[in-house]
Order: C-alpha cells, then sequence, then structure tokens
C-alpha cells in the first residue's frame, strides 16, 4: 500500500508540474501578458511600463519567470482581483461551496439513476428498455447543458410555474426548503450527461461481473437471482465506478460553468465568466489552475479510496 | 465451385465486410441521413429561402414561427429565423468539421511518435495528454478564447488546441502494440527509417480507430463551439452560429421561446447525428475501447 501511494503521489506531482506549464504559457498568451492590467491605464507612460516590468521581474528569462510564479503558486500568493483587489485565493474560496453543492447533488442523482439504469439493462440485456436507454444516453450525450437548461426552465419555472428559474436562494428567505427547492433544476440539468456516462459504464461493469465464475457458483449454489444480484453483482460493479466518478470531474466542471451561467447560480463557473468580462486575469488565472488541481486531487483521491477498497488494485 | 464463385468478379468497396455491417446499423445510417439532410438543408437552404439572413425589419418582430413566408419566426431584430438557423449551420458545421481535422492531425502524430517510440519521449508526450486532460475543457477554451482575437478560424484552433488528446490516447495504445508486430519488425530488418515505419507501415494499419475517434471528435467540436458562443467568447455577430443565436435567447424565453429552441434543437440532431455514426463505425470497424 505504501509503494502504491508513494508511486501515486508522484505521479500527481509531476502532473501538477505539466499542468502549471501549460496554464503558464496561456498566462502569456493574453495580450501583454501578466503586464495586462497596466497597459490598461492612461496615466502610464512607456517608460512606467518598462520600469514596472523591471520591478516585476518580466525582463528576466522565461524559466525564471516561471519558477518565480509557481512558487508563489505553493506558498498561496495567487494574486490579487483587478476588481476589488482581494487576494484570488480568498476570492475563489467564496465561491467554491456553491458549486460543490451542485456538483454534490448532480453527482448524487447521476449515481442513483445511472446504477440503476445500467444494472436493468444489463439483466435485462436487448430488451425494450435497453435499447431505449442505449439510444437515450447516446442523444443526452448530444444535449447542450445549457440549451436542456433554458428548455427546463421553459417547461418547469415559465409555464407550469414548479420551480424557481435561478438564483440559490430566495432573498429574505434562509431556510433549507428554499436552497432545496432552488437546486432541483440545476442538478437535474448538470445531471443528465452523467446520467447517459453512469448508466453505460455500469451496463458494461455489470455484464463483466455476471459472467465471473464466481457468479456462477452462487447460482449453483441455488441463490435467488435477486439475491446475487444484491450482493454479489452490484457491489463488484460498482468498485471500477470510483475510478469513473474521477474521471467524470473535468466534464463535471464544464458542465457546472455552463449551468451556473443560466441558473445565475453563483459559484466559481460564474465567477470565471464574470471575470473574463471584467478582463480580471488573475481570478481567471486562479480558477483555471484551481480546477485543474481539483481535477488530480479528485483522481488521486478514487485511486486511493479503490486502492483500500480494492486489495487486488494495490497489490498488482 | 463455391470457392471459385468467391474468387472471379472485381471485388467492390461495398462488398467489404465493414462497409456491409456498417450499412446493417440502422442508428448510424440514421445518423448520417440526418447529417446529410442538415448539411444539404444548410448548403442550399439559404438561396431557396425569400429572406437575407441580415435583413432586418422592425414591423415583423418576434414574429412566432410558420408566420407568412418566416417559416421559424423572426429575432429581435426581425430577421428570419430559418436564414439565420441555415448559415449559422454552414458555420458551427464548419467550424466543428475543420477543428476535428486539426486535432485528429495533431493527436494522430503524438499518439504514433509516443507509441512507437516509448521511452521517455513517449511518456513526456503522454503526461502532457494528461495535463491537458486535466483541465476543465470549457475553462482551458474560455480563457484561450478571451486572450486571442475570436475569428471563427481562431476559434477551430482553440477547440482543436482542447480536443486531440482523446485522439493521441487512442493512437498511442494502438501503435504500441502494433509495433510488436511482425511487419514492423521486417521493416526495421529492412533498414526502413523510423518516419517510413511509424507512418508508412503502422498508421494505416490504425486507421480504423483514427476514423472513430474523429467522428466523435466532430460531436465534441460542435458542442465545445455552441458553449463558447453561447457564453460570448465564440463566434462574434454578426455571423450567426448555433451557439451565438442561444446567447441573447434567455432574456426571451417567456415571450419568444422559439429562439432558444430552434438552433438548439439543431445542435442537439447534428451531434447525436455524429455520435450514432461513430457507435455505427465503432461496430463496423470492430474498434474496442471503454467510451461508450
Amino acid at each position: 500500500m505504501r509503494a502504491f501511494l508513494l508511486s501515486r503521489l508522484s505521479q500527481s506531482l509531476v502532473l501538477l508540474v505539466i499542468v502549471s506549464i501549460i496554464g503558464f504559457t496561456i498566462l502569456n498568451l493574453i495580450p501583454g501578458g501578466p503586464m495586462a492590467q497596466y497597459g490598461l491605464d492612461p496615466g502610464m507612460t512607456a517608460d512606467d511600463l518598462e520600469r514596472l516590468k523591471e520591478q516585476l521581474g518580466l525582463n528576466r528569462p522565461i524559466w525564471a519567470q516561471y519558477l518565480d510564479w509557481a512558487w508563489r503558486l505553493v506558498q498561496g500568493d495567487w494574486g490579487h482581483s483587478f476588481r476589488d483587489g482581494a487576494p484570488v485565493v480568498s476570492v475563489i474560496g467564496r465561491h467554491v461551496f456553491a458549486t460543490l453543492l451542485l456538483m454534490g447533488s448532480s453527482t448524487v442523482i447521476a449515481i442513483a439513476l445511472g446504477t440503476w439504469i445500467g444494472i436493468r439493462g444489463a439483466t435485462h440485456r436487448y430488451s425494450g428498455f435497453d435499447y431505449v436507454a442505449t439510444i437515450g444516453a447516446m442523444v443526452a450525450l448530444s444535449i447542450p447543458t445549457f440549451w436542456f437548461g433554458l428548455v427546463g426552465i421553459y417547461v418547469f419555472s415559465l409555464q407550469l410555474g414548479w420551480l424557481p428559474a435561478g438564483n440559490m436562494y430566495t432573498i429574505g428567505d434562509g431556510s433549507v426548503l428554499n436552497y432545496l427547492h432552488h437546486l432541483i433544476l440545476p442538478s437535474i440539468v448538470l445531471a443528465l450527461v452523467h446520467v447517459a456516462i453512469w448508466s453505460r459504464y455500469m451496463r458494461t461493469a455489470t455484464l463483466d461481473v455476471i459472467s465471473q465464475e464466481f457468479v456462477k457458483t452462487a447460482r449453483a449454489k441455488g441463490l435467488s437471482e435477486r439475491r446475487i444480484l444484491m450482493k454479489h453483482v452490484v457491489g463488484n460493479a460498482l468498485l471500477p465506478m470510483i475510478t469513473l466518478a474521477g474521471m467524470q470531474l473535468p466534464s463535471l466542471l464544464t458542465g457546472a460553468l455552463v449551468t451556473e451561467t443560466v441558473f445565475t447560480w453563483p459559484g466559481m463557473g460564474r465567477l470565471f465568466l464574470d471575470s473574463l468580462g471584467y478582463s480580471d486575469y488573475p481570478v481567471v488565472m486562479g480558477l483555471l489552475m484551481f480546477s485543474a488541481i481539483l481535477v488530480i486531487a479528485g483522481n488521486l483521491i478514487a485511486d486511493i479510496v479503490i486502492a483500500i477498497v480494492d486489495p487486488r488494485i494495490r497489490l498488482a | 465451385m463455391t470457392a471459385l464463385a468467391d474468387y472471379v468478379g472485381p471485388s467492390r468497396w461495398w462488398h467489404n465486410r465493414s462497409v456491409r455491417r456498417f450499412m446493417s446499423h440502422r442508428l448510424a445510417l440514421l445518423g448520417l441521413a440526418m447529417i446529410t439532410a442538415l448539411t444539404l438543408a444548410c448548403v442550399i437552404g439559404p438561396w431557396l429561402l425569400p429572406y437575407d439572413m441580415l435583413q432586418i425589419d422592425i414591423r415583423a418582430r418576434f414574429a412566432p414561427p410558420l408566420t407568412g413566408d418566416h417559416y421559424l419566426g423572426t429575432d429581435p431584430l426581425g430577421r428570419d429565423q430559418a436564414a439565420r438557423l441555415l448559415m449559422a449551420g454552414r458555420v458551427s458545421l464548419l467550424v466543428g468539421f475543420f477543428a476535428m481535422v486539426l486535432s485528429t492531425i495533431v493527436g494522430t502524430i503524438v499518439g504514433v511518435i509516443a507509441g512507437y517510440r516509448g521511452g521517455w519521449v513517449g511518456a513526456a508526450l503522454m503526461r502532457t495528454v494528461d495535463g491537458f486532460l486535466a483541465f476543465p475543457s470549457i475553462f482551458l477554451v474560455l480563457a484561450i478564447a478571451a486572450a486571442l482575437k475570436p475569428s471563427p478560424a481562431m476559434i477551430t484552433v482553440v477547440i482543436a488546441i482542447t480536443s486531440w488528446m482523446q485522439v493521441a490516447r487512442i493512437v498511442e495504445a494502438e501503435v504500441r502494440s502494433l509495433k510488436e508486430r511482425e511487419f514492423v519488425q521486417a521493416g526495421r530488418m529492412l533498414g526502413l527509417s523510423g518516419t517510413h515505419i511509424m507512418f508508412r507501415e503502422i498508421l494505416p494499419n490504425a486507421t480504423g480507430p483514427i476514423i472513430v475517434a474523429a467522428t466523435l471528435t466532430v460531436a465534441h467540436a460542435i458542442l465545445l463551439e455552441a458553449y463558447i458562443s453561447f457564453l460570448g467568447y465564440g463566434i462574434q455577430p454578426p455571423l450567426p452560429s448555433w451557439g451565438n443565436m442561444l446567447n441573447g435567447a434567455q432574456q426571451y424565453l417567456a415571450t419568444a421561446p422559439w429562439l432558444a429552441i430552434i438552433p438548439g434543437a439543431a445542435i442537439t440532431i447534428a451531434v447525436t447525428s455524429f455520435n450514432f455514426i461513430g457507435d455505427g463505425l465503432r461496430d463496423a470497424l470492430d474498434v474496442r475501447d471503454d467510451h461508450i
């Protein structure tokens, strides 16, 4: 287990370094690079800019600048927002909860529905249900999330009036029920794609497990199909899904950004777009790096969890 | 006698096993039919419609679908929605197609080199692939798109920058297993150069997975273009794209829902078609992978 942990940890560190190089390259792609904010100020002369460049160390070789930038990142100094001068880390921190709440509730929906659809598809292979689920999943993967959100708002908020069309809560009503009421529609919208993905993988995993020897043994012992499914199949089929949950993080974050925009949800995705609109590059870069770090950490955690649950992985 | 009957007669491409299998895949044929119809409509349609996509008619603002000659209604400026939808289709499909071409070329080159060379070159290339995959694609695309000047060509490049990794992964795995085969060893013994073996001997044997991945990449690229144009950082008006047609649609959702529903339906149909075709190709070309 120790060797597994060490090797997996070092892989993640290497990945972090690569991600930071990509991020730094993008930072320097922005017209004016890190100087962009000062170039906009009309009171700045060319001499001022040159002096500032010297002060900020932008005349040094590119690798020295990168090391300096990366070191500040490690120390938690992610710069300050152009908008209100607040540290980037605290700006992001204020928006993390809303996004995690949305992603969490969508994941619960995706796991519950996807697992059920996948198992039913595998146990009733080539049935009408299986065909509808297969085709439905491919269509669900093709629907733009923001459009599904707009259609959802049109039907459930504007026509039926059942659910709120946006925001996280009604101002002046801080009850949990009010939060939940606002959470329903965006969670379903964000979950759609993941229900599709989850159900396809779950179907494959269940079929894999069903063909194993120990399931035959269980049948030979005379266990009921239901008991075999619950006790022997589902648990084993869910194991690889832990890895899948980690792998889905990037697309979950992408979906969250779009969903938050449609539903004016005060999360990281909305913050990212607002910051782009204000050319608030420190926050944009901070969110870009933070989302990648979140993905790497998520995958690492998924791998560690599966190694704890399934000894075959860590011993292999 | 039967053996002889099999032998005589020229072999035609439609006798090919893969082609026959594809033609018996009903979903794939449906996808092919849908995307052909959509593409033809986008290419020919604008000439047949009575309105130009930029023609503003303030008196006919917010006309619902099937008002007079406005088959799909009009937008807040009174422009014909059908004309705009078809012109937008040209833009969205072209961006999706060329983004696929670019990312397939880049992904194939990276994948072939990484798979064949292996060692630290392969490791460095594949870790770069992992690095790009660690970013949620929309964050990466928006950060780059906001930094660059948003022309259709630039948007295509930006989408390609964030979509080549899947192809690279698939090609790398395929090449890594192919390079152990006898024909590659024979090529090495004949003294062929590495480049020749990689691109002339191995690559033609890896076309199946590449074709499947490329088809799914078109679907992905069309969706990504729609996302960034919807958010205002993709194709810029007055040039319409399916994504930017939806950009202002949310504020009119209560009064003019067709402005949002119709372009989104077009995106869904196009992307579904490519996903269906990709599924059929995967079966026809015997490609195994864990993608759905």
